[in-house]
C-alpha cells in the first residue's frame, strides 16, 4: 500500500487524523545496532536453545560487563564473558607518564577502593626503588586500607541483595555507613572516592588528632551496624534459599584458576596476602582469616561479613598503637624520580582479591613496563563453571558474589 | 624454598635437552627469573607445578613485554699515522649493528600449598613479526586463560595450545597490537564505515521486499 498517489488534501487530512505520514513507510535504514540480542541456537539433542546477550547495559552486571548466555529453557548451558567495554589501555597511558603521574590514575582502576589501589602501586614502586616507609605512614596505610575494606564489603553485600531482588533497602543501610567513611576520606585527602593519597615513601598528609578521634569513634560504632545488618540479612529465608548450594567453587580448581580474595577463602583455601607476604605492618596485628566450608554464594557472602569484623579488630589495634613521627620518608624523592633499572612485582590483598603491580624500570622517569594484575578479571575465569546448570537468575547472584568492578576488569 | 640456581640445575638434570637461563634483575627488588626455552616451556612449567618441593600451584600474574629492535653503535678507536710525518691521529670508527627485538611473556608463580614464591619464569619469542608463537601455559595454570588472551590482544604473542585464543579487550576487527612500543594510534578511533556505496549495496539484502504497485484508482 502506497500513499504516494494520494492528493495533497488527503495527506493533510491523514496527518490531522494522526495517521502515519508517507515518510514513515519507507524501509528503516540499516542500523549497526539492529542485530538481535536473542537468537535461537539449533542443537540436535536439546532442541532449541536460546542465546541471550546479558549486558553490557544491564543493571545487574555491575557495569559494562557482558555475558553471552546460552539457555536451555531457563537453565544455563554455556556462558561466555565479554570484556573491553571500559577499556582505555591504562597500562599504555601509565607507560607514557611519570611514576607519580599515574598515581591519581590508579584511583580509577577500582573506583570503590582507591586507597588500596594506591597502596598497591606505591608498594610496587617502593620495591622497585628500594624506598623505605616510616612507621606512622605504614599504620595510616593499614587504617585506610581496612576502612576501604569496610566500605567495599558492606556495599558489596548491599549490591548482592539488590541482585537477589530486595530493591535497595540493604544497600541504603550500607551506603549510610559508607557515607560516614567517605566523609572521613574527603576531610583527609580532599576527595571522597578518588583519594590519590599514597606517595612513594609515605602518605600525602598526616591525619590530625581530631580526624583520628572521629575515625576511631566510627570504627567503634561499626560493629553495631554490622549486627543490625546481619539481623536483617543473614538469616533471611529468601537469602538462604537463593544462595546456599548455588555457584559452588571447588578449592583445587579455584587455586589453579588464580581465584583470590574472599572468593578463594570461601572455598576453604587459607591464602591471604596480608598473612603470607606480611606487607605493610600486618604481621604486627592480631587478626584471623575467615574460611568457608562449601564455597557457595552464601559462604562468599559470609566471608565479607566476617572479614569486616576482623577489619574492625585490626583498626582498633591500629588506632591504639599508632606511633608519632613523620608520614613521609625525608629521603624520598618526589621530583625527578628515577628508579634504577630493574623490575619488581608488588601485590597486596585488596578487598576484591590479590591486586598486583608489575613494573620494569629502564632508569628513566617513566616505567618501561607497567602492568596491573586485576583480581576481578581473573576471578571471572571460573564464572562459566560456577553458573552451569543454574538458572539465569542465579547467574546474576553468582556474579554479584564474585564482586567485580569494571574499571579494573577492563582497565 | 631453594634458590633459583638449584631449581635451574634440577630442571636441567630432568630435561637434558632444555635450555634454562638465569636472568638477573639488577634492581633493589632482586627478583631474579628463569628464562625457559619455548619448545620445552610447557613441560618445564608442569614440572615446576607438580614438583613436591616447589608445588607452584598458583600463577598470579602473566604478562607480556615488548623489546623492540635496538640499534647499537660500537665505537672503535683507530690510530692513523699522519702521512706528512706529524703526530698520528686517532679516528673513531663507528659500526652500527641491529640487535633483534623479541616479545616476552613473564609469569609470576607462587605456591599456595607451601606459601612461598615468587618464582618468575620468562618465555621469549624468536622475533617480533613472524616467529611470535609460544606454548600456552593455560593447560598448566588456568589463571593464564584471560591473561594470555590479553597478551595476544595487546602484544600479538600467539599462544599454542590455548583453547580459546581471541582478543580480550580490543574488538575482534581491530588489526594492531596497542601495547607494542612502535604502535602508532590512529587519528580517529571512532571511524566506522557509513552506509554508502558498497555498504549500501550489501544493506539492500536486508530491506523488506518491494511492495507491489497498487492498482490505479477507477
Amino acid at each position: 500500500m502506497s500513499c504516494a498517489d494520494q492528493s495533497g488534501l488527503d495527506a493533510e487530512m491523514a496527518a490531522a487524523l494522526g495517521a502515519p505520514s508517507p515518510a514513515s513507510r519507507a524501509p528503516a535504514p540499516l542500523s549497526p545496532f539492529s542485530a538481535p540480542t536473542v537468537r535461537a541456537v539449533k542443537d540436535p539433542f536439546h532442541g532449541d536453545l536460546l542465546e541471550v546477550s546479558m549486558g553490557p547495559q544491564h543493571p545487574s552486571t555491575h557495569g559494562v560487563f557482558r555475558m553471552v548466555v546460552t539457555l536451555d529453557g531457563e537453565v544455563i548451558v554455556k556462558l561466555k564473558p565479554v570484556f573491553g567495554y571500559l577499556h582505555r589501555n591504562h597500562e599504555k597511558i601509565a607507560e607514557n607518564t611519570s611514576y607519580l603521574g599515574s598515581m591519581p590514575y590508579t584511583d580509577r582502576l577500582d573506583y570503590l577502593c582507591s586507597m588500596t589501589t594506591n597502596w598497591a602501586y606505591a608498594l610496587a614502586v617502593e620495591k622497585l626503588a628500594g624506598q623505605a616507609v616510616p612507621d606512622r605512614a605504614q599504620y595510616i596505610r593499614v587504617i585506610l586500607a581496612e576502612m576501604t575494606r569496610l566500605v567495599n564489603h558492606s556495599c558489596l553485600v548491599g549490591f548482592l541483595f539488590n541482585d537477589l531482588g530486595t530493591s535497595f533497602t540493604p544497600l541504603l543501610y550500607a551506603f549510610r555507613e559508607r557515607e560516614k567513611i567517605l566523609d572521613l576520606f574527603e576531610s583527609l585527602s580532599g576527595s571522597r572516592m578518588m583519594c590519590n593519597f599514597q606517595r612513594f615513601g609515605g602518605c600525602r598528609v598526616d591525619p590530625s588528632p581530631e580526624w583520628l578521634a572521629a575515625a576511631s569513634r566510627l570504627v567503634d560504632n561499626f560493629p553495631r551496624f554490622l549486627d543490625e545488618y546481619e539481623t536483617m540479612l543473614t538469616g533471611n529465608e529468601i537469602m538462604l534459599a537463593r544462595t546456599q548450594g548455588v555457584g559452588i567453587l571447588d578449592a583445587q580448581k579455584a587455586v589453579n584458576a588464580g581465584i583470590t580474595g574472599p572468593c578463594l577463602r570461601a572455598s576453604g583455601c587459607n591464602y591471604d596476602v596480608r598473612k603470607v607476604d606480611g606487607y605493610g605492618f600486618y604481621p604486627r596485628f592480631d587478626f584471623r582469616v575467615p574460611l568457608g566450608a562449601h564455597g557457595d554464594t552464601y559462604d562468599r557472602y559470609m566471608m565479607r561479613i566476617l572479614e569486616m569484623r576482623e577489619s574492625v579488630k585490626i583498626l582498633r589495634q591500629a588506632f591504639k598503637e599508632l606511633p608519632a613521627g613523620p608520614v613521609m620518608d625525608p629521603k624520598a624523592k618526589i621530583r625527578g624520580f628515577r628508579p634504577k633499572p630493574g623490575e619488581a612485582y608488588g601485590r597486596i590483598e585488596s578487598p576484591k582479591g590479590e591486586l598486583g603491580f608489575y613494573l620494569i624500570s629502564d632508569g628513566s622517569t617513566n616505567p618501561y613496563r607497567y602492568r596491573v594484575r586485576p583480581p576481578t578479571l581473573i576471578n571471572l575465569t571460573l564464572l562459566e563453571e560456577m553458573c552451569l546448570g543454574h538458572t539465569i537468575a542465579d547467574s546474576v547472584v553468582i556474579l554479584g558474589s564474585i564482586d567485580i568492578v569494571l574499571g579494573e576488569v577492563d582497565r | 624454598m631453594e634458590s633459583l640456581e638449584q631449581i635451574r640445575d634440577r630442571l636441567l638434570a630432568r630435561f637434558p635437552g632444555a635450555a634454562v637461563v638465569l636472568v638477573i634483575n639488577p634492581g633493589p627488588a632482586a627478583e631474579h627469573s628463569l628464562l625457559l626455552d619455548g619448545t620445552h616451556g610447557r613441560d618445564l612449567a608442569l614440572c615446576l607445578r607438580d614438583d613436591p618441593a616447589l608445588q607452584l600451584d598458583y600463577c598470579s600474574n602473566a604478562t607480556g613485554i615488548d623489546w623492540p629492535d635496538k640499534e647499537i653503535v660500537d665505537v672503535k678507536k683507530i690510530a692513523v699515522p699522519d702521512s706528512a710525518g706529524g703526530p698520528g691521529k686517532i679516528i673513531e670508527e663507528k659500526t652500527r649493528r641491529l640487535e633483534p627485538g623479541y616479545l616476552e611473556a613473564v609469569y609470576h608463580l607462587y605456591s599456595m600449598a607451601l606459601r612461598h614464591g615468587p618464582v618468575i619464569i620468562r618465555l621469549r619469542t624468536g622475533n617480533r613479526s613472524d616467529r611470535v608463537t609460544l606454548p600456552s601455559l593455560t593447560p598448566v595454570w588456568r589463571s593464564c586463560e584471560f591473561q594470555e588472551r590479553e597478551i595476544f590482544d595487546l602484544y600479538g604473542i600467539v599462544f599454542e595450545g590455548h583453547r580459546d585464543l581471541r582478543r580480550l579487550l580490543m574488538w575482534d576487527e581491530f588489526k594492531d597490537h596497542p601495547m607494542r612500543k612502535d604502535y602508532v594510534d590512529p587519528d580517529d578511533y571512532e571511524w566506522e564505515p557509513t552506509p554508502h556505496d558498497e555498504v549500501l549495496e550489501r544493506a539492500k539484502a536486508h530491506y523488506p521486499p518491494a511492495l507491489p504497485p497498487e492498482a490505479p484508482k477507477p
